[in-house]
């Protein structure tokens, strides 16, 4: 009789010793004579009980976590591989652990359940589900699904996904394009890394899905080499996918046609945003575009092109499998649908959250994250990436829209959710967002440019405590200039973090003793 | 990257070079397909590619330079046995990045974009590895590690070390 054991392979798992893990637990069968069958899933996403160690049983799956390869001896002992639980790294039922049992898991709704690359796994979970039918629709009928959902780019930019690809679909037939936008740079997120490296498959759908809609018969994902994990395994996923007719000339005999690559980044921020992508993927310095035009009208190579986020291309499968209102059904106002929350930084229990749009960051990061890891108060929040405002407690209890974010100057943005504790420093933090920008600029336009080595400058002499009021008046104008000159959101935003610590912790930016 | 693979570095033939542009040159948008595969061969991309990419891809020598210099991730010089790339991002710097970043440095008396003097180890800041759950995080090579302490680190250039000398 053989077991089926499950230890994971994203990422994180990895960088918390899962290979070793997964090493220990063969030669401890093989000792024993166990007929092992060892499957390397996809993360769940509950990233402070990685490794999170399954086995299957009759009753279900059965969690064990955090698992050390030194502990593993010591589980089974314990009956590991009978399903016993009597051992204190015993979890239960994987799927009754709460912070799971409590998530709306649409997108993400296979992350963790099955064998990141195995399309049979794939399509025994609805897998292509959405594609099947979607080969005998128009064009059009997919675009109408996916506006009739609701949804909105979950890169952060939250525009109207349908609007987009109508946009792109009333354009006169010819070479068009279906970028993905992977370039996941902002700290915090881990969303769309979790998508190509847990369920890979999911994305090429969903791509496939975009080609068909708009009529593009050719994709490409834009992949930051900052994840090589995700690069190996989407890569694998691709090959089988063109193996199994789930791309290429004549799609499951259906006579239509859409091919996918992958293309690496080089380690520059500004690539995540959308037209500085499009000039890096046309092999150039990745320079901000002024709008318009258009990708949708004019993009890649100067055609036609929808740009999307991860996040965004991955919910279609679902809107077309399961119908367009079933997705509309969750959310608030405008905000309809789910959004994978990452939960990061100073937090107890870390990872990935999808919920419907209106829980408050409070609840988030009370109810799943537990409070801080350090267990000290927690202080600050950072929500959408680094180009998103400090958030002290007295704006927790907003609930996570995007018009209720709007509405204090906050962004949801690609769904990052940082937490710092009481040791934070942040002058120390405003200083950091403007050295990033000073970093990661394109240096297209001045504000962004120039601005971030000034604002550096000012920070530190505000810290010093040189003209305390005149420097920062000068700071404030800097700001101000940033956000209303910069030719895209990079410079235009960088300032949101400042201005944060100026209004919410004025104190902080004064001098400090060293 | 393996020892191996740094010495192979020092044996580019401006033929290799060629061949690697040969590879990619036919694709829409070749550039950083190019650049990527001379790296990943060479572990860094010579100042001699620059002219060849430059009249395969029918682009000047300036735009090339300008090209490679923009890029973090491309490198003209080759590097130490091993890359380490510490996040220097938010998240990170929330449990502690900042002080394990400073420890480095000492560790290993350089800073970033500098290679150790025994040539084992070059330090690179990276911005989100995506492991923002479990940090700090820290990139050895294309390996990434979690909850990085000064001591999880040392011991990390310990076996960096003593693995480079068993290959030898």
């Amino acid at each position: 009789m053989s077991v089926t054991v499950y230890v994971p392979c994203d990422t994180t798992a990895l960088a918390m010793g899962a290979d070793a893990v997964a090493d220990t637990t063969r030669q401890a069968a093989n000792q024993r004579g166990v007929e092992l069958n060892l499957v390397r899933n996809g993360s769940r996403g509950l990233f402070w009980l990685e490794p999170l160690v399954e086995v299957a049983t009759p009753n279900g799956r059965l969690a064990y976590g955090p698992v050390k390869a030194a502990d593993v001896d010591s589980l089974i002992d314990a009956g590991l591989f009978e399903g016993k639980t009597d051992h204190p790294l015993a979890l239960g039922p994987t799927d009754d652990i709460p912070y799971l049992k409590n998530q709306q898991r649409l997108t993400f709704s296979r992350i963790g359940v099955t064998d990141p690359l195995s399309i049979d796994d794939y399509r025994a979970h609805r897998g292509f589900a959405g594609l099947e039918k979607a080969l005998n629709l128009d064009g059009q009928a997919i675009v109408d699904a996916v506006k009739a959902s609701g949804l909105r780019g979950r890169g952060g930019a939250a525009f109207p996904t349908g609007i987009k690809w109508q946009t792109v679909h009333d354009e006169p037939a010819g070479q068009k394009y279906i970028v993905c936008n992977a370039d996941e740079g902002d700290s915090g997120t881990f969303a769309d890394r979790l998508v190509m490296e847990c369920d890979p498959y999911l994305l090429i759908e969903g791509m496939t899905l975009a080609g068909l809609a708009v009529g593009a018969d050719q994709g490409y994902v834009y992949l930051r080499s900052e994840y090589p994990v995700a690069h190996r395994i989407f890569s694998e996923a691709l090959a089988r996918a063109y193996d199994a007719g789930y791309l290429g000339r004549d799609i499951r005999g259906s006579g239509r046609h859409f091919d996918l690559e992958v293309r690496l980044g080089a380690g520059a921020y500004i690539c995540g945003e959308e037209t500085s992508l499009l000039d890096s993927l046309e092999g150039k310095r990745g320079m901000v575009r002024a709008k318009p035009p258009l990708p949708a009208i004019k993009g890649l190579f100067g055609k036609p092109t929808v740009v999307n986020n991860v996040l965004s291309l991955a919910a279609v499968p679902f809107i077309l499998d399961q119908g367009a209102q079933a997705y509309a059904d969750y959310g608030m106002g405008k905000s309809r649908g789910t959004l994978p929350l990452q939960l990061a930084g100073n937090v107890k229990r870390g990872g990935l959250v999808e919920l419907a749009f209106g829980i408050t960051l409070r609840e988030l990061m009370e109810d799943f994250g537990g409070g801080t890891l350090t267990g000290r108060p927690l202080k600050a929040v950072q929500v959408g990436g680094p180009l998103g405002a400090y958030l002290p407690q007295s704006q927790w209890d907003t609930p996570i829209d995007y018009e209720a974010f709007a509405a204090f100057g906050g962004v949801v943005g690609h769904g990052g959710v940082v937490m710092f504790d009481d040791t934070v420093d942040m002058g120390e933090q405003a200083r950091f967002a403007m050295e990033f920008c000073s970093v990661e600029s394109c240096g297209k336009c001045t504000p962004c440019r120039i601005g971030a080595v000034r604002g550096v400058e000012v920070i530190d002499r505000l810290r010093a405590g040189e003209n305390v009021e005149t420097n920062r008046e000068l700071l404030a104008d800097l700001c101000d200039t940033m956000v209303d000159g910069s030719l895209c959101a990079m410079g235009g935003m960088t300032p949101f973090p400042v201005q944060s610590v100026m209004k919410h912790f004025p104190d902080e930016l004064t001098h400090r003793p060293t | 990257m393996s020892q191996a693979a740094v010495q192979a570095a020092q044996d580019w033939t401006l033929e290799q070079i060629q061949q690697e542009i040969d590879a990619h040159r036919h694709r829409p948008g070749a550039m950083l397909p190019i650049l990527h595969a001379i790296q990943d061969r060479f572990g860094y991309v010579p100042e001699a590619a620059v002219p060849l990419i430059a009249e395969s891809m029918r682009q000047t020598r300036a735009e090339v330079h300008g090209i490679i210099s923009f890029y973090h991730h491309f490198r003209t010089r080759p590097t130490g046995s091993h890359v380490v790339h510490v996040c220097r991002a938010e998240a990170c710097q929330a449990v502690g990045a900042r002080q394990l970043e400073a420890h480095i440095k000492e560790r290993l008396g350089i800073d970033f974009h500098q290679t150790s003097a025994d040539n084992e180890i070059t330090l690179e800041p990276v911005y989100c590895l995506g492991n923002c759950a479990c940090g700090p995080s820290v990139r050895v090579d294309d390996d990434v590690h979690g909850r990085v302490d000064a001591d999880t680190f040392d011991r990390l250039v310990e076996q960096l070390t003593t693995t480079a000398v068993e290959v030898k």
